[in-house]
């Protein structure tokens, strides 16, 4: 079954970014929302991990909390696709189901 | 007898997911209202509130960020980020809003606000303080 998980929380902050990714399977999407957005960025200490996942999984960005946090495009980790709201509302519908790590 | 005692703020939160990042900032501003000795210390996720360029056009939430270009204003000038949480984060000071005050004892020259130290640096600048609030 086709999995989206989203995450809205820093990976700094808490470890449900790293848990979601670990137990991710093969072809799921992951949605990276509100604080969760700190998780796609480069150069950070969960940058690899992140890249790494990239070979296993679809992983998205929400662009309006990107914006909000002034985290700029240029600075996202190669591989990570921006939605929007809409994009938001696309993934949910082409996934069987949603895993939201909160 | 003064009654300015040393104050010091510390940011361990990022800016919208939660409300402590601006609850923090309206406290550092009535503090620097009583004409106390404030610092201001952004460690872990609390650097990311100083990140240039916010725009919560889309997410309908305030953006405050603005407003810590007016703590220099109110005499809150010493602002310290540790190195060692930009580093985790992949950031630098060049990613950080440029904040300034204008020193009256120097000919009002601009000065930057944002110190950049290491945790050990960070440590001094505790031990000194008298009274410590953490968000």
């Amino acid at each position: 079954m086709s999995t989206l998980h989203t995450v809205n929380k820093s990976p700094f902050d808490r470890g449900s970014l790293q848990t979601c990714l670990r137990v991710a399977s093969k072809g799921n999407a992951v949605l990276l929302i509100e604080d969760g957005v700190y998780g796609a960025m480069k150069g950070s200490n969960v940058a690899e991990l992140v890249q790494g996942s990239l070979s296993n999984t679809s992983i998205y960005v929400l662009g309006p909390d990107m914006k909000a946090r002034g985290v700029d495009e240029s600075k996202l980790i190669d591989g990570i696709k921006i939605v929007d709201y809409k994009g938001f509302v696309d993934l949910t519908v082409e996934n069987d189901k949603v895993n939201a790590w909160v | 007898m003064s009654n300015i005692k040393k104050f010091m703020y510390v940011n361990r939160k990022a800016p919208y997911g939660t409300i402590y990042a601006w609850e923090s900032l309206e406290v550092v501003l009535i503090g620097a209202a009583f004409e106390q000795d404030v610092s201001v210390a952004f460690v872990d996720d609390g650097v990311y509130q100083l990140l240039k360029n916010q725009d919560t056009t889309e997410v309908g939430i305030k953006n405050f960020s603005p407003t810590y270009s007016a703590l220099g204003d109110y005499d809150v000038t010493k602002l310290y980020v540790e190195k060692e949480s930009l580093d985790a984060r992949g950031l630098s000071l060049e990613d950080l809003m440029p904040l300034t005050y204008e020193d009256e004892d120097d000919d009002w020259a601009e000065k930057d606000s944002i110190k950049v130290v290491s945790s050990a640096e960070l440590a001094e600048i505790l031990e000194q303080q008298e009274v410590v609030l953490s968000f």
